[in-house]
């Protein structure tokens, strides 16, 4: 038995070291298919950004909404230059800190919103720190379950994936040709998983901050990034232990704190609580209607006004609903939480764009070692595929055509909803299907020794 | 006769005298002293700025009382003095259009000798001031009411500037007085009041289309306060007007419907018309010309445009009966003046059209800048009816008429663009003076549901950027306010100037639509222009189709989304609190059976 288990250390040893020789070839490696992915994606974008197709797109309901529109940025900039506060009126939804970024820098509109797609490439470098140490210690499993980890060379292509996933994205593609507000919110978003992944907890409490005053939303956000602070910092999840608390409250403080300042100081910038009511309450009670691909539009259009409040109320809810059950459930694994956060958001949120989206599916090479376990992956991806193909048809054939009406759109946004909820409870199911073998061992086996089925009990 | 007409059309009179048709000042030795006293005003005006032309506004009032005297002594008839102190007078003012269509103007103008301004007076005798109005106006503190109720859009390019201009549908704006603390409660509530009196939806004035311009709008009689936050406007372009409004409408006259010119205001004819529009206006005057004691004036008047051709007869003649089939047998016995004009500038030697009977009276007034000369019937004479006891006004057209003089200023205004999300209002104005330039205020209330964006805003005059000087915008709050744009141009003489600024559309909740929605939505955009000599031009109102939701599927739409959100929590639910377990099928049910009877017997179970 010690032969067995000498053996066994030398091979770890031996792949650890192959694995350290391996990670210094591929990085060098690596820099130049990294290298030519960026140009390829900022080539893209600057050549749309030039064509005629730019305008068209930054009107797609699709790709823009009320929140995000580059329309209404300009247009707040127009109503502070011409003495009226943004906020008097109901075009200009970003927060006080948007105005006087863009106030600043709106002739190099265009460079922002290249850069900010970047930003989110970076956070896919750093993916994959975490992800090698998980398989490190994956010695712990049982053996036949070393099929389901991955090669540290799978491993290191990863942030290649992500950020082809995120860069190629027509989705991400399409957002940042619009100009829409959505991609440096998805940065903002993003930098703060690099900052939590990277275990700074001051920074990414307040880039969490940040994003919770962009977008409300961001606000479940908190609960994935303590765990994995606990997680990292070795304290256990226990009620009864002092140092829980401590680094809980201390983690809370940071990020109420800044949420504070930040609203504090966007006060002092524009001298009014104005903004409160125009950008929260505006995402809270959704007053405009505007087709977007989300569930809130028709819904609400077609509500009855006394159970206006009720329904608005329980739609709200969903977004919020499921952080603490998933918070116990994937408290061993924070970054699969967090993916499910943010994908929840941009299922549930008020006005849902095609950015959001983007920004989840940008997750999904880092769980290519799921594949296996997806149920209906290829039914969900040709449900995706063929909404976002229906989308411009059916708007033609309702606004501009008027040979369709409301119901066509409405249908396929439903549809397209419906889809994303498949994708993320199949990830889901594949997750905690995966952890079940590699407690378990991959071939399960009956009492009477077949094959066994596993299901959820 | 005009002076009372509209304080309005004195001031542009004036300058438009002096401006265009200089050479006229020549020839008319009489109005000539009074012109060149006004030269001063009109290089006031023209110099375009905001303050230039309040300081008009102010001229403009102070000189009312001296042009009310220049008409008088130009009919050589001077007002009665005041000893009853309360005056009725009423006027019909005929003018033939060059299209062959005939343009009937009423006015009739009440003075009441009563000094509201002064707070809690009581004023309890009526004698010839309409009661309900009295009541409404020291109840609400209101000190300018205007409201006009139109049917009809005025075609400025065949028929020229209307004497007192109204948008289609109605349109109402109150001046309250600065004591008023709640103006929008008061406001709200006058609504309803007047809505009842003149049997119209008024009531439908509700936030959603009130604004309260900053500029476009000034009180019309006594009181320099011009402090906007008094001043409510409002129009409903989607009303209908008709008999019902006009009954109430001829039940505030004194004489009501039974003598003087109220007898030909019949409603099948009235509204059987191009273009019908019925007004109230009431304001506080001076009583003489040292404004020692103030009156409220009462001018209720209506305008009718007779089309030739929905006559019935090809024949151009027009006559009263042939208008409202009747005939004047008496003025109203209460009126201090009962007068009937017919325009016959066009016709000084009656080569266009004859009148018959035949009057030698002849007045002169100012209209709008123009010199005009009127026939003058004077109902309180017995001549004037003639043996027949009867007095019939034939016109009759001897042959084709020559074309129009261009109107001035004139403007039009369309939405561009296609499809059902977004769109361009294009706005073009028009200046057809061969060297003038004139400052203009353009307003423009747009509903909330059109989603505007100001910084697409463009001016363009001759090709190029023309920046407005003066910009007021006040953006909509979706179901509170609507938009409000006033702006100061400078149209460059000779120019066509086009204002376009895009929208959105939005869509609405399927209870908030109009009826027939998918038929058309009237989204009603009056735009007002007021150049430096107060001429108000009403563009057509725009027709604006929104997309619309289906709205015979709520209980579909509710139960569809709600599924998708159900299938969502189901299944999250179903992995959050569920494990993953081996499936062990159950053993067939011979075998149950049998270890069922196997633990009664005590027996080892079978496996």
């Amino acid at each position: 038995k010690t032969v067995c288990d000498l053996n066994l250390s030398s091979v770890l040893m031996n792949s650890n070291l192959v694995h350290r020789a391996d990670s210094f070839f591929l990085a060098t490696k690596m820099a130049a298919p990294l290298t030519l992915l960026l140009i390829v994606a900022v080539t893209i974008r600057a050549v749309l950004f030039r064509s005629s197709w730019a305008e068209l797109i930054s009107e797609r309901v699709e790709v823009v909404s009320p929140l995000n529109a580059w329309k209404r940025v300009v247009e707040g900039l127009a109503l502070l230059d011409l003495g009226v506060s943004p906020y008097s009126g109901d075009v200009f939804h970003e927060t006080p800190f948007m105005i006087y970024l863009f106030h600043f820098v709106v002739d190099y509109a265009e460079i922002v919103f290249m850069v900010s797609p970047d930003l989110v490439f970076c956070l896919s470098r750093f993916l994959t720190s975490l992800k090698q140490k998980y398989a490190l210690e994956s010695d712990r499993y049982p053996a036949d379950c070393l099929e389901l980890l991955r090669s540290p060379k799978e491993m290191f292509y990863i942030p290649l994936k992500v950020a082809m996933f995120y860069l190629l994205n027509p989705f991400t593609i399409l957002s940042c040709v619009a100009k829409s507000t959505c991609g440096l919110n998805n940065a903002i978003i993003a930098l703060f998983i690099l900052c939590t992944l990277k275990g700074s907890a001051l920074l990414s409490g307040i880039l969490l901050a940040l994003a919770t005053y962009q977008s409300i939303y961001p606000l479940t956000l908190f609960a994935p990034a303590l765990l994995f602070f606990l997680q990292r910092l070795y304290i256990p999840v226990n009620l009864r232990r002092s140092s829980f608390w401590f680094f809980t409250l201390q983690y809370a403080f940071i990020y109420v704190g800044s949420l504070v300042v930040i609203t504090g100081l966007s006060f002092f910038l524009l001298g009014s609580w104005d903004f409160i009511p125009s950008v929260y309450g505006f995402i809270f009670s959704v007053p405009d209607l505007t087709p977007n691909i989300g569930l809130f539009w028709y819904f609400f259009a077609e509500m009855f006004e006394h159970f206006r409040l009720f329904f608005i109320c329980v739609f709200q809810i969903n977004v919020f609903f499921y952080t603490i059950p998933l918070s116990i459930k994937l408290k061993e694994h924070p970054v699969f939480l967090i993916f499910m956060q943010i994908a929840i958001i941009s299922i549930f949120k008020s006005y849902p764009t095609v950015g959001d989206v983007a920004l989840y599916m940008a997750f999904l090479p880092a769980w290519s070692h799921l594949y296996r376990f997806l149920r209906n992956i290829f039914l969900v991806s040709c449900v995706l595929l063929a909404c976002s193909a229906l989308f411009p048809v059916l708007w033609h054939l309702w606004i501009y055509a008027g040979s369709a009406n409301s119901n066509f759109y409405y249908a396929i946004t439903l549809l397209f909803n419906f889809g994303q909820i498949l994708l993320v409870s199949d990830y889901f199911y594949a997750y905690l299907r995966r952890e079940h073998h590699l407690t378990h061992g991959l071939y399960l086996k009956k009492k009477d020794g077949t094959e066994a089925t596993l299901v959820l009990k | 006769m005009a002076a009372h007409r509209c304080g309005l059309s004195l001031v542009c009179i004036l300058i438009f005298s002096s401006l265009a048709h200089p050479s006229s000042c020549d020839t008319l030795e009489k109005a000539n002293d009074n012109t060149a006293e006004k030269r001063s005003i009109s290089e006031v005006n023209t110099d375009g700025s905001v303050a230039g032309e309040a300081l008009n506004e102010r001229q403009w009032q102070s000189t009312d009382a001296e042009v009310d005297r220049s008409d008088s002594t130009t009919h050589s008839e001077a007002l009665t003095p005041a000893a009853a102190r309360d005056e009725f007078q009423e006027e019909l003012v005929i003018r033939p259009l060059h299209s062959g269509d005939i343009y009937a103007s009423f006015q009739f103008r009440t003075l009441w000798d009563t000094d509201f301004l002064q707070e809690g007076q009581k004023v309890s005798h009526y004698r010839l001031f309409p009661k309900s109005l009295g009541q409404v106006l020291s109840k609400f503190s209101v000190r300018e009411l205007h409201i006009s109720f139109t049917q009809g859009f005025w075609r400025t390019m065949q028929w020229g500037q209307p004497f007192i201009p109204s948008p289609p549908g109605a349109e109402l704006w109150v001046w309250f007085h600065d004591t008023v603390s709640d103006v929008d409660g008061n406001w709200k509530e006058l609504t309803n009041v007047l809505s009842g009196i003149f049997c119209a939806s008024l009531n439908f004035i509700d936030l959603t289309n009130t604004v309260q311009p900053s500029a476009s709008f000034k009180p019309l009689g006594l009181g320099n306060a011009t402090d906007h936050r008094f001043l409510r406007y409002a129009t409903l372009p989607r009303e209908i007007v008709c008999t019902e409004n006009l009954t109430p409408w001829k039940k505030l006259l004194p004489c009501g419907s039974k003598a003087g010119l109220a007898v030909l205001m019949k409603s099948e004819k009235l509204f059987h018309s191009s273009f019908h529009s019925q007004a109230v206006h009431i304001r506080p005057i001076c009583q003489d010309e040292q404004c020692s004691s103030k009156a409220w004036e009462l001018r209720q008047t209506l305008n009718v445009v007779f089309d030739l051709h929905t006559s019935g007869q090809g024949k151009k003649e027009w006559s009263l009966f042939k208008m409202f089939s009747r005939t004047l047998t008496e003025a109203c016995p209460l009126a201090s003046s009962s007068k009937v004009y017919v325009d016959i500038t066009d016709n000084p030697e009656g080569e266009l059209f004859e009148l018959s009977p035949a009057t030698p009276l002849l007045g002169q007034a100012v209209v709008l800048g123009d010199r005009r000369t009127y026939s003058v019937y004077d109902l309180s004479r017995a001549e004037t009816f003639g043996q027949l006891r009867s007095f019939n006004l034939l016109l009759r057209w001897k042959g084709d008429s020559g074309d129009m003089l261009r109107p001035l200023l004139h403007a039009e205004r369309y939405v561009a663009g296609f499809g059902l999300q977004t769109g361009e209002i294009h706005t073009v104005i028009y200046n057809n003076h061969p060297y003038r330039a004139f400052p203009v205020l353009l307003m423009d209330s747009v509903p909330w549901y059109l989603q505007l964006y100001i910084h697409t805003l463009t001016v363009t005059s001759k090709s190029r950027d023309n920046k407005p000087s003066y910009i007021h915008y006040q953006p909509a709050k979706d179901r509170h306010r609507p938009h409000l744009l006033e702006m100061l141009i400078q149209l460059p003489p000779h120019s066509m100037t086009e204002v376009t600024v895009q929208f959105e559309r939005a869509l609405l909740k399927w209870t908030e639509y109009t009826p027939d929605p998918n038929h058309d939505l009237t989204s009603i955009v009056p735009v007002k222009e007021e150049s430096s000599y107060f001429v108000r031009v009403y563009t057509e109102p725009l027709l604006v189709n929104l997309p619309t939701p289906d709205f015979s599927m709520p209980y579909n739409v509710i139960c569809l989304t709600c599924t998708v959100v159900a299938v969502g929590y189901g299944s999250f639910y179903n992995l959050l609190t569920r494990t993953f377990q081996v499936d062990e099928p159950s053993p067939p049910l011979s075998k149950r059976l049998a270890n069922l009877i196997r633990r009664m017997r005590g027996v080892p179970l079978l496996t």
